[in-house]
This record gives structure tokens, C-alpha cells and sequence, in this order.
């Protein structure tokens, strides 16, 4: 295959998968938090199926949320450290394309575990079996929303103080209109309502970040690069 | 012969020298501190004496002239944030930094005020202090926008750092500015939609109109009294740290 303009793109994408594959099961720790940290709810509020029934498609989506953010750190903290991620500022290729690579990589670990992992948590939080077609595309999209917008936080964070704090104070406001549309299509698909109005914001929400956060994201780069 | 080195250019190039800023700055202080006390003044008096109550909600309305100017504010703010950082990030204007540094601070409290005042008008009008409207939410957000921003300005030791991380990131958070206008049309929920900035009449009384437009004044005049005091202030700091700097044998940058 000759050079494309998505070779950088493509070559990025590899990288960071092999490299998530040879560090062994340390990728995957977000999604055991996911389904860990949603499984303490029943033991907080109690198990009355009627009660988590009513909650789980709210709990599965915060706890998404949360678990993405945790991993977010990985997107950039370690290139910055080794010195790879300046050489990806300064190299010809497109730097928005990299990242985007990057971000990719980043929801194929976390985002799309997660959507797998999803059925169990809504079979162990009792949400009706109606929304759980809809709870696995739904994260399926905003996994991908939730990855790009976090490298924004991720990216203005390089280096800087208290980083983990920080990030959650960062992103969670920018991840709310993913969390609200997501939540509300599970729950509306639960209540027996289409769900695809809830869908189609979320998927505007996915498009309009995938192809403008990573333009932030190379802005935010480079200028932590300076 | 001219040895003047100072950039000649229009009003916004002259104004990037400090000592310039500084004597438009100290003759603008006073100005906006006696207009604040004159509109505060007038619009507390039209707004909690000479004012009718409202036949429904009684003298409750009156929160009205502290909670709308308040939220007014931090959402023009805001604005402000997002254009300095974009002004700061297009053209390195040192002055558009500090104005953002300045402004932020500024911009929580009249998040919190709108917050906390609505929440009293809701409690009896709505009957509840707070309900996760679309209105009420996208203002909570703003103001963990405004907090994110100081902390982020906060956590880097280089400060031209702190200052492009945090101009990047308020004009992201700017997607949240048309959602908080436009959240009481898109969700139609318990929060009223707009009765004063329509394209047609306000749908408000003048008699009560009058009042809120002079608090909305006296709250822009202590904005920007507060504003420029901390701009100046700002700058006598960094000029403080340069002094010490240059004591201590130490080139800066």
C-alpha cells in the first residue's frame, strides 16, 4: 500500500494498540472499575430490583463516565514522559489526524470494553431487557464523544500540577450533554418510548467532536510542546 | 533622533503598555465605582419601594432585580473569558491574559449569586429550591467552568502556560453559553423562558422593567470596577515579581 494521508493516521492507530496489547491487562483496568465501581450500588442503596431498575441506566452511564476519565491520563501522560509525543507534534503528518488516531485507540481499549461489559452490569442492575440494545449502541456512539473530548482536558493537562484532580473538574462538565443523552435514550427505550430522538443528539454530539476536538487537542499540544 | 521603542499602532497595540493601561485604568476606576453606587442605588430604591408586587408572587418577585442581572453577568463574563483567551491566543495581547485571569473570579461569584438567589425565588414560587431543569443544570455547569479555569490557571509553575492552557479551554467551554440562553426553549421545563431580551416588546411591565435594567447597570459597573482593580492589581504583581527577579541576579525568561 502506498503513502496515504492516512498512513499517519493508520500507523498511530497500530501503535497504540500494540502498545495497550504488551502492557498486558493494565489497558483493561478502566473497565474493571466500570463494572467494579456499578457494582457497588446495589450494595449501597439496596438490592430492590424495582429501585435498580429504575437507576441502572443512569449508574451504567456515570459509571462509563468515570472509568473513561480514569483512563484518560493514558492518552498522552506516557509519550509526554518518554519523549515520543514530542516528536508526534513535530513530525509532518497532520497532527488532528494523529490524534485522532490516538483517541481511536484510546475507545477501542476503553469505550468499546465497556459496551461489551455493558449487558452483564444491566443483567446484575436488573435494567429491563428493553433498553439493553439501546444501552450497548448508546455507549457505543458516546464512548467515542466521551475519548475525544477527554483529550482536550488530557492534552491541556500535560505537565501539569495535581493532573488527576483536575481532570475531573475539566472534563465532567464538558461530558454532562453525552451523559444526559445517553441516560435519557436507555431510559426512554426502557419507558417503552422511541429513543432514537436521544440517539440522533448524541450521534451530533459524537460527529461534532470527533471532527473538532482534535484541532483543540493539536492546539492544546502544542502549545504544552512550546 | 526617536528612541522610542514603544509599538505605535492603534488603541488596542498602545494599551499592551502597562504603565499606559495603568493611567487609563486608575482615571477609570472611580468612574465605574460612583456609577455602580448611582445605579445600585436607584435600583434598589425602584426596585424594593417603588415598584408594584407581582399578583401572583407577591413581593417574592423582588428577587428578581438580584437573580437575573446576577446571571446576565456571569454569562457576559463568560463571553469575556472566551474572547480574551481567543484575543490572547490570535494576537498574544498581554492584556487580554490578564483580563481572563481577572475575570474569572469575578464571573463564579455571579454564578454563585444567580444560584443561590434563584434557588430562594424557587423555594417559594416553585416550591422547591432546586430541580434539575435544563436552565438551572447548564448555569450549574458554568459555574464548574468558572472553577475549572482558576484551577487550571492554578496548577502550572510557568505562567504562559497557565495562561494558553486556560485560553484553549475557555473557548471550549463557550458551547455552553447558547445552551444556558436557548435551554428554557429547547426543554420547555419549569424555568420561565426570556420576557426582556426578545425580538418583539419585553413581556414585562416598565414599571418593573425599570428597576431591573438599572441593577443590570449598576451590576456591569462593578464589574468592570472590579475587573480593572484586579487587572491593575495583577500587574503590579507581575511587575513586583520581575523586581525580585532582577534583586536576585536572576534573568527572567
Amino acid at each position: 500500500m502506498g503513502r496515504t494521508e492516512l498512513s499517519g493516521f493508520i500507523a498511530t492507530l497500530n501503535r497504540d494498540l500494540s502498545i495497550a496489547r504488551r502492557e498486558g491487562g493494565e489497558a483493561f483496568l478502566a473497565v474493571l472499575f466500570f463494572v467494579l465501581g456499578a457494582l457497588l450500588f446495589p450494595l449501597g442503596v439496596g438490592p430492590e430490583a424495582q429501585l435498580l431498575a429504575a437507576v441502572s441506566a443512569g449508574l451504567i452511564w456515570v459509571m462509563a463516565l468515570l472509568s473513561t476519565l480514569l483512563a484518560l491520563d493514558r492518552l498522552f501522560q506516557a509519550d509526554w514522559r518518554e519523549g515520543t509525543l514530542e516528536l508526534l507534534v513535530i513530525s509532518p503528518e497532520p497532527l488532528p489526524l494523529i490524534i485522532a488516531a490516538k483517541c481511536t485507540a484510546h475507545w477501542i481499549v476503553t469505550g468499546l470494553p465497556m459496551a461489551v461489559a455493558a449487558p452483564v452490569m444491566a443483567l446484575l442492575l436488573n435494567l429491563p431487557p428493553e433498553g439493553w440494545f439501546t444501552l450497548v449502541g448508546a455507549l457505543l456512539i458516546g464512548g467515542l464523544a466521551l475519548s475525544f473530548i477527554g483529550s482536550i482536558c488530557a492534552a491541556l493537562l500535560i505537565g501539569s500540577r495535581r493532573g488527576g484532580v483536575l481532570m475531573t473538574i475539566l472534563a465532567l462538565p464538558l461530558y454532562i450533554p453525552t451523559l444526559i443523552f445517553g441516560a435519557g435514550a436507555v431510559q426512554a427505550a426502557v419507558g417503552g418510548y422511541e429513543s432514537t430522538g436521544h440517539l440522533a443528539l448524541m450521534g451530533a454530539i459524537t460527529l461534532s467532536s470527533i471532527s473538532l476536538c482534535p484541532w483543540v487537542t493539536s492546539a492544546a499540544l502544542k502549545q504544552a510542546m512550546e | 533622533m526617536n528612541l522610542s521603542t514603544a509599538p505605535k499602532g492603534n488603541f488596542w497595540h498602545r494599551l499592551a503598555n502597562p504603565a499606559r493601561f495603568e493611567r487609563l485604568a486608575r482615571w477609570l476606576t472611580p468612574w465605574f465605582l460612583l456609577g455602580f453606587l448611582g445605579f445600585v442605588s436607584t435600583g434598589l430604591y425602584f426596585g424594593l419601594y417603588a415598584s408594584p408586587i407581582d399578583y401572583q408572587q407577591k413581593d417574592t418577585v423582588r428577587i428578581m432585580y438580584v437573580h437575573v442581572p446576577a446571571a446576565w453577568l456571569a454569562m457576559m463574563t463568560y463571553s469575556t473569558l472566551a474572547i480574551s483567551g481567543f484575543v490572547f491566543l490570535v494576537w498574544r495581547h498581554p492584556l487580554a491574559e490578564v483580563a481572563g485571569l481577572a475575570a474569572a473570579p469575578i464571573g463564579a461569584v455571579f454564578t454563585a449569586l444567580a444560584l443561590v438567589t434563584g434557588a430562594i425565588w424557587g423555594q417559594p414560587t416553585w416550591g422547591t429550591w432546586w430541580v434539575w431543569d435544563a436552565r438551572l443544570t447548564s448555569v450549574l455547569i458554568l459555574f464548574f467552568l468558572f472553577i475549572g479555569y482558576i484551577a487550571l490557571r492554578n496548577a502550572f509553575d510557568d505562567p504562559s502556560r497557565a495562561a494558553k492552557s486556560t485560553a484553549i479551554l475557555a473557548i471550549v467551554g463557550a458551547v455552553n453559553l447558547p445552551i444556558i440562553k436557548f435551554s428554557v426553549e429547547w426543554w420547555n421545563t419549569l424555568h420561565q423562558p426570556a420576557s426582556v431580551s426578545r425580538f418583539d416588546a419585553p413581556a414585562i411591565d416598565p414599571a418593573m422593567l425599570r428597576p431591573l435594567l438599572l441593577m443590570a447597570c449598576a451590576y456591569l459597573c462593578l464589574f468592570f470596577f472590579v475587573l480593572i482593580f484586579r487587572m491593575r492589581l495583577e500587574l503590579v504583581r507581575r511587575r513586583i515579581t520581575a523586581l525580585q527577579y532582577a534583586q536576585a541576579g536572576v534573568s527572567d525568561r
